[in-house]
């Protein structure tokens, strides 16, 4: 019997390694290798060749091998304004949706998780609805939305409210519309399943030990809710630090955006060394981001 | 506590209509016979014709052609990777480099797509000056871009179906003797099955409406419906787009709530058997 135990632990450590294996494998050569790549060539410059950018390792005629760190990429992000203009601009726009979609997303949150159980389903139906439509097209929707003779100007010109159209589209307005509309599922759902698990017993006892309403969620629902409100900012945040597709669409050709940047200097300006350096730096700031985020969620799971 | 009831709903109410005020006004502007889309055409609409128009425009049809092979390749690869991890999360508590795999599965949901897509192109065109693969780039090389991100999802879908497995089915069939291979295909993943096909859904809906990481992968000749319908919004708006969301926005509702009625409708089944 215990020789039989002992063989059963033996086949389960191997296929143990077999399942991991497979996606362990993908990962590192296609989402962990990469950056490698990248950080290499960040330390490139650009050239007229295929691909377009100067090798880092040289041998020289005297069997000598020569790596060359190019600099100049980096020490340009500090020369230029345009990169130090845009990386701050991307803070603080995803800094501020963050915190509009909070704003709008918690409430919406605690209200599915407060709601009866068939409510709560199609309630959050609807949340999800949204978020399996295509984001391109529902920012196209605010397009549609924000033009000079779009919908939220004709209606407000046929109420009186106003006479000229408002300029709504190419604005920082509109881009900060559309990242809280995008992400809005994001922030809503990691909320409602925190709040869901939250004993409503200790607000309840709060509330008979002479808290009023709001002094019990200040002090009782809100920091149960710390771990929901950290995880949703960060899918917010970091994503929204390198988002393309809104600014573009929405802000108009000036936004400032490093995501946009990045895609610009890749593809219009065939800079690939600068477009590298670009995605090092958002790195340096996003990866302790995510660190928090995991551990928030490595927390959530072991408990 | 009515008060703030009051608030709470009142929240609700501008929330979703913020969610779907947008989505309204691209069905309804689909119909408007008026080339200028937002400006309603009184005398000719309703009409269909921005919707035959759709249908007969080959620049369309063709990308999406392309998106609809690269959706089920992506998909189909990505539940398989994606269950295996979840799988070897939620049951192997304990391995060497489970921190790091974590993290790896967990970090191409949040990363920003521009880095995901300039990072899996460069690696695509290193791999090819060294070793000659992949020959330039097309469908193949968005196949595998996708994966990478989408199994990060799909392994999110199935960890969290397996945390709430009821182990002792798995452990009554070790019991009758069946080896782990077959109690994987025969009891797991027969009971998982929902959240796997959950998990090929959401893979196939991010492969579809991807466009940054295809960009990026994309050879020339391989453009996704995404990423023509990027260059004609970038334009300006244009009525056939309307029709396109209107026919998206149909067909993601019946899929979601299709699926809730038939999970509730599994539910009932169960509870009435149980009873």
């Amino acid at each position: 019997m215990r020789r039989l135990l002992r063989r059963l632990e033996g086949t389960r450590v191997s296929s143990r390694g077999l399942v991991v294996a497979l996606p362990y494998l993908w990962l590192i050569a296609f989402f962990v290798a990469p950056f490698l790549i990248v950080l290499k060539i960040s330390f490139s410059h650009a050239a007229l060749a295929i691909p377009p950018y100067k090798p880092l390792v040289v041998w020289t005629s005297r069997s000598v091998l020569e790596i060359r760190l190019d600099l100049r990429n980096y020490l340009a992000m500090f020369a230029h304004r345009l990169y130090g203009d845009a990386f701050l601009n991307s803070l603080k726009v995803a800094f501020l949706s963050t915190v509009f979609s909070l704003a709008i997303g918690y409430p919406m949150a605690y209200g599915i998780a407060r709601a009866g159980a068939r409510a709560r389903n199609i309630l959050l139906l609807l949340v999800v609805l949204p978020f399996w439509t295509s984001q391109l097209l529902r920012i196209y929707a605010w397009v549609g939305l924000f033009k000079a003779n779009g919908l939220i100007n004709e209606t407000l010109i046929s109420l009186g409210v106003i006479h000229q159209p408002l300029t709504l589209l190419f604005t920082p307005f509109a881009m900060y519309v559309g990242i809280v509309y995008s992400y809005l599922p994001y922030v809503i759902l990691p909320l409602y399943a925190n709040l869901e698990k939250l004993d409503w017993q200790l607000v309840e006892a709060a509330q008979d030990l002479g808290c009023r309403p709001w002094q019990a969620f200040y002090k009782v629902t809100l920091p149960l809710s710390r771990n929901g409100i950290v995880a949703a900012s960060m899918l917010v945040f970091i994503p929204a630090t390198g988002e393309f597709v809104i600014p573009t669409l929405l802000g108009g050709p000036n936004s400032l955006m490093m995501g946009r940047i990045l895609w610009d200097e890749f593809f219009s300006n065939r800079d690939w060394p600068v477009a590298s350096a670009i995605a090092i730096v958002m790195l340096l700031v996003l990866v302790p981001c995510m660190m928090a985020y995991l551990r928030i969620q490595s927390r959530g799971s072991d408990s | 506590m009515s008060r703030r009831s009051a608030f709470v709903i009142t929240c609700l109410a501008f929330g979703y209509a913020f969610l779907y005020v947008p989505i309204a006004s691209m069905v309804v502007y689909s119909f408007n016979a008026s080339q200028l889309v937002t400006v309603w055409d009184h005398a000719h609409s309703p009409t269909l014709k921005w919707f035959g128009a759709l249908l007969h425009d080959q620049e369309i049809l063709g990308a999406a052609w392309i998106s609809l092979k690269v959706a089920v390749a992506n998909a189909t690869g990505s539940v398989i990777l994606g269950t295996l991890a979840g799988y070897g999360l939620a049951r192997f508590p304990r391995f060497r480099g489970r921190f790091a795999f974590t993290a790896m599965t967990t970090a191409p949901l949040v990363m920003p797509e521009v880095i995901t897509g300039l990072s899996l192109l460069l690696l695509f065109v290193t791999l090819e000056q060294t070793i000659g693969w992949p020959a330039g780039r097309g469908i193949g090389t968005m196949i595998i871009g996708h994966m990478t991100f989408s199994m990060a999802y799909v392994t999110v879908v199935v960890q969290s179906r397996l945390a709430t497995f009821d182990r002792s089915v798995e452990e009554a069939a070790m019991d009758l003797g069946a080896r782990p291979v077959k109690v994987f295909f025969v009891i797991t993943l027969p009971i998982i099955f929902p959240a796997v096909l959950a998990g090929w859904l959401l893979a196939f809906t991010l492969s579809w409406d991807d466009l940054v990481i295809s960009s990026f992968t994309a050879g020339p000749g391989s453009n996704t419906l995404p990423m023509v319908v990027f260059s004609m919004v970038r334009l300006g708006v244009n009525p056939e787009i309307n029709a396109l969301a209107t026919l998206t926005i149909t067909a993601v509702t019946i899929l979601a709530v299709g699926a809730t009625w038939l999970t509730a409708r599994a539910r009932r089944h169960a509870a009435s058997a149980a009873a």
